[in-house]
């Protein structure tokens, strides 16, 4: 589904190298998890996969679905099927998130010759999945994020996740900031939408959200490579050990 | 010294029209009193501190020069809602376009009607606010429309007026130089909405006094018409009594120059103002919204939102006062302006002002300039809305906190529907 090969990035102002040869390979279905210090670059390969401008790619490549991804606009990615669960969902007082999520589904299905849906059949696909999620309805009323704490902010990206139904789905550092309530309500929702035909990227600093979204492989990533890949037990090893060992290892 | 000379020209020439028209009993008396206000003052110029921004140059020569008519068929704003409709064309009042000037609690009168009959409480408006409304600052256009105005309507709310009544300014001659006056009452415990739309004229002068008594409400919404080189000089200027309230909105796009002042004088506790305006403008554009709010009462509330919306050398200024006078405690003022620049050749100057007397006072002001928020705009578009329709989506939430001001639901989406096809026409 996703295939990344020697991906070099810079940051555009700078000239900064981020990544450094990143190779990754996601198959359909499955869960990959990418840890790593901070600084690492793994932010930097959630922004790149999803299209956010000050990145220069250098060199390498990223095939989504056979499409070459990089060649695609940020909206043309999601209607490709990305979706990039943001770390720092953006605040935008005066667009209300109903509105947002019926103008995002309705784009993304015009653009895929879809018919567009009707305010009703909308308002029935919100209840059932914010239902599905243990999301109040109240939640939908508000402007788009603002004034939402960190949970609300995160369980809304699961949300429009669930709603626009992406096939692959990247998850950056989810869980930061969440207290291990809402972390629990973020992960249950990660898991209802787990299906055959999806593949998530989970991006984390910690082993913890890995206890309820169980991967099937991780990798460590390390001054903008994949130093390190393995199941589910590097993750503990991780949490055990530090990043300390594994660089030394490679060093 | 050339331009002293010809502003004084322009001065001379205006004021052999004003002189020209006589008049009777009442009016002739307001008009005459008008005109002394205005030779003390003199016609304003670029080099007064008030007009620092916007060259007055137009506003103020005896020459109106001309505004293509807008042959579009962009509907008018207020179309669907149930009001009185009173119809000018080119300034001009028109009754055979009009409905029947009537409603329960209001009376109502064109103002040519009104200025040769006894009314006293017309006569005892007419003039009266705009001529206290010149300290500190004068505001010569308004003494010049008291001077000049032959069309307008004298309106008394003597209960709750139960539909807006609407004032529509529609086009004719591609040269009109209109002046309209417009007076309105409301007494104790009446309410009354008034809604202007249209593009008025070449050159339209209006001067709208209103005087809301004791727990009287007025709303106002005004949405100021599309002709692109049109020019401009709008007047409200408000007394508000004990309790009452008024929220005045105005939106504004195209017109070649705007200058919309508005004066509010709270003199009664408790009474509580809004001003707010939300402004597009793409090109030839320059808009002024000039607001001076007085605190001279105990625990009123005021606020000033303004929004202007700016693309390619399109100009916004906002002047914006707040004065507490002495003992008016427990005021409590709120002012914000904001520019969003949609590129780098349009301009947004701001000019807060508090001047406060009083020590028990909560005011704030604030005022920012900007382009759209990148990160808003990846946000969007990374759920698959496509750039031109994300950037819609924040020009319209940009502006949204002004209309938010609108008191009626259905007038705000009216209006909010408006600026969203202006916004999806001017896409780049």
């Amino acid at each position: 589904m996703l295939e990344i090969k020697n991906l070099h990035v810079e940051l555009e102002e700078e000239k900064t190298p981020i990544l450094k040869g990143v190779d990754l390979s996601v198959e359909a279905g499955s869960i990959h998890a990418i840890m790593g210090p901070n600084g690492s670059g793994k932010s930097t390969l959630s922004y790149v996969l999803a299209g956010r401008e000050g990145y220069v790619v250098t060199q390498g490549s990223i095939r989504f679905r056979g499409e070459d991804l990089l060649e695609l606009e940020p909206d043309e990615r999601a209607v490709a099927g990305l979706f990039l669960a943001f770390q720092y969902p953006v605040e935008i007082p005066g667009v209300g998130n109903m509105t947002f999520l019926r103008t995002a589904l309705n784009a993304i299905r015009k653009a895929r010759g879809e018919a567009e849906l009707s305010a009703a059949d909308f308002l029935k696909l919100v209840r059932a999945r914010a239902k599905q999620l243990e999301i109040g309805m109240e939640m939908l009323k508000r402007p788009l994020n603002t004034g939402f704490s960190g949970g609300e902010k995160k369980r809304n990206e699961i949300l429009q996740l669930a709603i626009l139904e992406p096939c692959l789905c990247v998850l950056d550092e989810t869980d930061s900031g969440l207290d291990i309530d809402a972390l629990k309500l973020v992960a249950e929702g990660v898991n209802i939408m787990r299906a055959d035909d999806r593949a998530f990227l989970v991006i984390t600093h910690y082993q913890r959200l890995l206890n309820h979204v169980v991967p099937d492989v991780v990798h460590v990533m390390a001054d903008g490579r994949i130093i390190e890949s393995g199941g589910a037990g590097l993750a503990l090893e991780v949490e055990t050990n530090g990043y300390v060992e594994l660089l030394k290892k490679v060093a | 010294m050339a331009q002293a000379r010809s502003v004084a020209e322009a001065l001379d020439a205006r004021l052999a029209a004003a002189e020209a028209l006589g008049g009777s009993g009442w009016s002739r008396d307001a008009r005459s009193a008008a005109l002394s206000r205005l030779r003390r003052m003199g016609m304003p110029a670029r080099r007064d501190e008030y007009w620092r921004f916007t060259d007055p140059e137009r506003l103020v020569r005896p020459d109106p020069g001309s505004a293509d008519l807008l042959g579009d068929d962009v509907r008018m704003a207020f179309s669907s809602t149930d009001c009185t409709r009173l119809v000018f064309v080119d300034g001009a009042f028109r009754p055979d376009l009009s409905d029947r000037p009537a409603a329960e609690h209001l009376e109502i009168l064109p103002l040519q009607e009104a200025m040769s009959a006894d009314i006293h409480w017309a006569s005892a408006l007419y003039g009266r606010l705009e001529a206290a409304g010149h300290d500190p600052v004068a505001r010569p256009l308004a003494a010049l429309n008291t001077a000049l105005a032959k069309d307008g309507f004298v309106l008394r709310a003597t209960g709750r007026v139960p539909k807006p009544v609407c004032l529509t300014y529609l086009r004719e001659r591609d040269d009109a130089d209109a002046t309209v006056h417009v007076v309105a009452g409301i007494l104790e415990g009446g309410a009354l909405t008034l809604l202007e739309n249209g593009p008025g004229a070449a050159r339209m002068n209006i001067v709208m006094e209103v005087d809301v008594a004791k727990g009287a409400v007025f709303n106002h919404v005004r949405v100021q018409g599309r002709d692109h080189q049109r020019l401009t000089a709008a007047h409200v200027f408000a007394r508000l009594a004990a309790s009452s309230h008024m929220k005045s909105f105005t939106m504004t796009s195209n017109g070649a120059l705007t200058r919309n002042e508005t004066v509010v004088d709270m003199t009664g506790d408790g009474a509580r103002a809004t001003v707010a305006g939300a402004v597009v403008g793409d090109g030839e554009f320059l808009h002024d919204d000039t607001v001076f709010v007085t605190h001279g009462a105990e625990g009123c509330e005021s606020r000033q939102v303004f929004k202007k919306v700016l693309r390619n050398g399109a100009k916004g200024v906002f002047q914006g006062k707040i004065l507490v006078k002495e003992g008016a405690q427990k005021t409590d003022g709120y002012q914000i302006s904001q520019g969003l620049l949609l590129d780098e050749d349009s301009q947004f100057m701001a000019k807060p002002e508090l001047e406060i007397y009083a020590d028990d006072v909560a005011c704030s002001h604030g005022s920012t300039c900007g382009a759209l928020d990148p990160d808003a705009l990846f946000y969007l578009m990374a759920r698959g809305i496509p750039r031109d329709e994300a950037e819609s989506m924040l020009v319209l939430a940009f502006l949204a906190e002004a209309v938010e001001e609108i008191e009626d639901a259905e007038l705000a989406d009216d209006v909010r529907g408006r600026l969203e096809e202006w916004i999806v026409r001017h896409r780049r």
